[in-house]
């Protein structure tokens, strides 16, 4: 059987990173399993973990008044799943279902931010890799809002 | 490879009997035709195009869809948004229009031989690669994997929504699609399709790409291809311009040294690499 810390050095977001500092992790890690249909988590709530994504899907989404629930994103296997645990207030800026049987390791962001804290260098590490996932998003996003397949004459 | 010279005879159009018209969705609808004036059979090869003319309207091109292994029954899907496809739009079974083609530069199915195909769609992009992937499916003992990455605007946007169905149902082809919107209903994946590439099943280093879709799209596609590893000489793209002539001659969809009508629409990437930056083009 897999240890967490196998898990957590196979993963391909923390590919490169020391033995010691894939040793500090485990120790805020966990794994976790989310039913199909199962809120991860909520707009507005204390954002106090984020996830790598093992197997199943995730539905990012938003209610929005008259409209109703919309899904921005999906996440799968393989992905990265919050980062508002790094950033103050620390809440949930969307809702996070999900879309079927979903296992991931969950990671405990206090506890994160705490060794980040006592370890600059583990700090830098967690923060160069969620920056490169942070502008992957964006750039997805931007795509996604400028409409790509809309009408064009012809 | 262009498929016909810049003679008389291209200019000419033949005519066409619509024996179908197909809405695939709420502002896209397929065309089936076949020869109206007794001559039998049609050839092109996938990725080409014809010029579609509404008879007092105008002449518009449009890829071919449908399976160049079946030349009896033409199949063009285009999107109701100009006078032209307005106009066609509202024809019915048994009107005739006039055809010219087939026009322009094929995809690469031959060369793709032995090796995964991943096929990368967006929006209406996926109609010219249809044809593409009918060829494929014919011989598809000759092929690796191949994999088809569909993005588009919705879930009510997905063309050929039997068939991406039958596909995915098929266990030799790998069918992933995604939209950039969608309400809490819809359970597949939301996002663009260039999210769907890092862990598409294929091996970079021995696969052609074949890639249709808006300009924008495209680009943004060949970066993260070429960032999983794909050499830029495997990647084709059929390229959009405001084709008018067919063969080279009226200058109307010039892409600096190409005319897209003739030397493309379906380019390897490392010939218009340079080109594709270039904002001015």
């Amino acid at each position: 059987m897999r240890t967490l810390e196998t898990i957590l050095a196979q993963h391909p977001f923390f590919a490169g990173l020391s033995e010691r500092h894939l040793h500090v992790l485990t120790g805020c890690a966990s794994n976790v399993v989310f039913e199909q249909g199962q809120v991860i988590f909520r707009e507005g709530e204390q954002a106090s973990n984020f996830y790598l994504l093992r197997e199943g899907r995730v539905a990012l989404e938003m209610h929005a008044a008259g409209i109703g629930t919309i899904t921005i994103e999906t996440l799968r296997a393989g992905d990265i799943l919050g980062w508002s645990w790094l950033v103050p207030p620390y809440r949930w800026r969307f809702d996070a279902r999900a879309v079927e049987t979903t296992r991931a390791i969950a990671l405990d962001g206090e506890c994160l931010r705490n060794k980040c804290e006592q370890d600059h260098d583990l700090g830098h590490e967690l923060l160069k890799r969620f920056a490169e996932i942070i502008t992957q998003r964006l750039m997805a996003t931007r795509l996604q809002l400028l409409d790509i397949y809309g009408v064009k004459g012809g | 490879m262009a498929s016909r010279g810049g003679n008389a005879e291209t200019m000419l159009p033949r005519p066409f009997r619509i024996q179908q018209i197909r809405h695939e969705t709420h502002d896209t609808f397929t065309l089936d035709i076949e020869p109206a004036d007794g001559y039998d059979g049609f050839t092109f090869r996938a990725g080409q195009f014809n010029m579609l003319y509404v008879f007092g309207v105008g002449e518009i091109p449009i890829s071919i869809s449908s399976d160049p292994t079946n030349p009896h029954l033409l199949m063009h899907t285009t999107r109701e948004v100009g006078t032209v496809t307005k106009a066609m739009g509202k024809l019915k079974r048994g009107d005739v229009i006039g055809v010219r083609g087939p026009f322009g530069t094929a995809w690469p199915i031959e060369q793709a031989e032995g090796a995964d195909v991943v096929i990368v769609a967006g929006g209406i992009g996926l109609a010219p690669l249809r044809s593409a992937l009918y060829q494929m499916l014919a011989h598809r003992d000759r092929y690796e994997k191949i994999v088809l990455l569909y993005g588009t605007r919705s879930p009510n946007d997905i063309l050929y929504r039997r068939e991406l169905q039958r596909w995915r149902a098929q266990f030799d082809l790998e069918v992933h699609i995604t939209v950039d919107r969608a309400m809490s209903g819809w359970r597949g994946n939301v996002g663009v399709v260039t999210s769907l590439i890092p862990r598409a099943p294929f091996d970079a280093r021995h696969c052609v790409a074949l890639v249709c879709g808006p300009e924008i799209m495209m680009r943004f596609t060949v970066l993260e291809l070429q960032r999983r590893g794909v050499p830029p000489s495997q990647i084709y793209l059929s390229m959009e311009r405001n084709m008018k002539c067919g063969v080279g001659i009226c200058g109307h969809c010039q892409f600096a040294s190409f005319f897209v009508c003739k030397d493309g629409p379906v380019f390897r990437y490392d010939k218009v690499q340079p080109l594709f930056e270039k904002r001015e083009i």
